[in-house]
């Protein structure tokens, strides 16, 4: 059977990790590379990296980034934030990333999921979602919205719908990210999760609201996540992701335990 | 000097990368003559089957891959490449390599784990393996461990001493096979911590008899 994957998110911002509450107050907490390696040696599943510069001018850093993380560790990891282009896929898949994530050009153009998809196969395209709860309406029957720049626009789209319409255009993975909970360490929006896993046949990677293991827990199953992100529980030495895992294992969550 | 196949199926810098982690000479290359002096073959790729086979035909790559597996040398297929040295597969309907007797199947639509949940597809993650016999491939390697997988279609061989080992998504299938001097993967080795290193590792030591 599968295991349910622990996934470390760095923010990387001009080569460096950075983390902040509700995308504002970014502080830097290290070298991503490093991080990385850490991470990788401690059994982590897979890594994303979101570039939070994200400016065509930064770019260069982050592939940088891409491919000294590539020659450093050998777990498939991810990296979105700016993904404007097929070109800008390829750039950061062509050094060393199985996989680009597109979140708010996916909401202007969706027509970019399937021309990565064409381009790159399915399993490299993770759409990354960012949703906020808002009230049921005959355009939002789910209640949950999408929303872009950190969640300062909203978009008029229904989660559900749009996860249903990115799969068909050729998304291999969501990425979904409650900006809710996103920073808060209250735990994942369950809810929201198990709503988007249970209508996908994609894998989906619950993100936002990591505080404690516990959490992990509640969405790989009430959640129905086939995927956990974590950010500030590791980054800051309160958890392992050794730690973590044992914590899951014991609870009846299958996970990797050998590395 | 051991060459990595590249017929443009997909990203081989992980693969490369992976070898050269090892400290072991590799080169990725399309160029006939290099890949006929390799001592030891990789054959990777990550897409689908009816574009690599017909990549493979164009640049008559198809026919130095069948002289390298007649003569001897190690050679090893990763997840498209232990699919397309099958007869056929269902992908696109696509005639393969058929280096080994079988068939690329598609995973069953509507697959439930035991509580009754759907089963995702793509098979992505990580998963364990069961080995079926010995294989020199295997040393080192122990139940507990797991590898990273990402595909929607599975090898199914019609000579059951051609599987080395399964794996079980909804249900069993085989996911490293295994005649002769090939050796093949359905799972990305070079992606799958130090236990797929440990599979690279010994490929790269195998001497097939």
């Amino acid at each position: 059977m599968l295991s349910r994957r622990i996934i470390p998110c760095l923010d990387v911002r001009e080569g460096r990790t950075t983390k902040g509450i509700k995308f504002k107050n970014n502080v830097d907490i290290g070298d991503p590379v490093e991080m990385a390696k850490l991470y990788y040696e401690q059994g982590a599943d897979e890594i994303v990296f979101y570039d939070i510069t994200a400016s065509h001018e930064k770019r260069d850093i982050m592939i940088d980034v891409v491919r000294r993380v590539a020659e450093t560790i050998f777990i498939p990891f991810s990296v979105g934030g700016g993904i404007r282009t097929v070109e800008d896929m390829r750039a950061v898949l062509l050094a060393g990333a199985e996989k680009v994530s597109v979140n708010s050009a996916a909401v202007k153009n969706p027509e970019i999921i399937r021309h990565g998809a064409e381009a790159f196969g399915n399993q490299c395209v993770v759409l990354g979602m960012d949703v906020k709860q808002v009230a049921v309406s005959e355009t939002i029957p789910s209640g949950y919205e999408i929303v872009i720049n950190g969640g300062r626009k909203h978009m008029g789209m229904d989660a559900v719908q749009w996860a249903l319409k990115a799969q068909e255009l050729g998304a291999g993975e969501i990425c979904l990210n409650s900006i809710d909970a996103d920073g808060m360490k209250t735990g994942y929006e369950v809810t929201l999760t198990r709503l988007i896993s249970e209508a996908v046949s994609i894998p989906v990677i619950a993100s936002g609201g990591a505080g404690k293991p516990e959490h992990l827990r509640e969405v790989l199953t009430e959640g129905k996540a086939d995927a956990a992100l974590i950010a500030s529980m590791v980054h800051y030495g309160d958890y392992t992701v050794p730690g973590i895992k044992s914590y899951l294992h014991e609870a009846g969550v299958k996970v990797r335990n050998r590395w | 000097m051991i060459a990595i196949i590249d017929y443009e199926a997909g990203n081989l810098t992980s693969v490369e990368r992976a070898i050269r982690s090892l400290g072991r000479d590799c080169v990725v290359t399309s160029d006939a003559q290099t890949i006929r002096d390799a001592e030891r073959v990789i054959f990777p790729g990550v897409g689908q089957a009816g574009s690599a086979m017909a990549s493979l035909a164009r640049s008559e790559l198809s026919t130095v891959i069948r002289d390298v597996y007649a003569s001897g040398r190690p050679f090893m297929g990763i997840c498209l490449g232990t699919q397309i040295i099958l007869s056929h597969s269902e992908e696109y309907d696509t005639d393969c390599l058929n280096l080994l007797e079988g068939e690329v199947k598609a995973f069953p639509p509507q697959m439930k784990d035991n509580e009754g949940s759907r089963l995702k597809i793509p098979h992505m993650g990580w998963n364990r393996i069961h080995p079926v016999g010995s294989h020199p491939i295997l040393e080192g390697i122990s139940d507990e461990d797991e590898f990273y997988f990402v595909h929607s279609y599975y090898p199914a061989p019609i000579h059951r001493e051609d599987v080395v080992a399964e794996c079980t998504y909804g249900f069993t299938f085989p996911v490293m096979l295994g005649h002769k001097n090939l050796i093949s993967t359905q799972f990305h080795p070079e992606k799958s911590g130090k236990a797929g290193l440990t599979i690279l590792e010994n490929f790269c030591r195998w001497e097939p008899c």
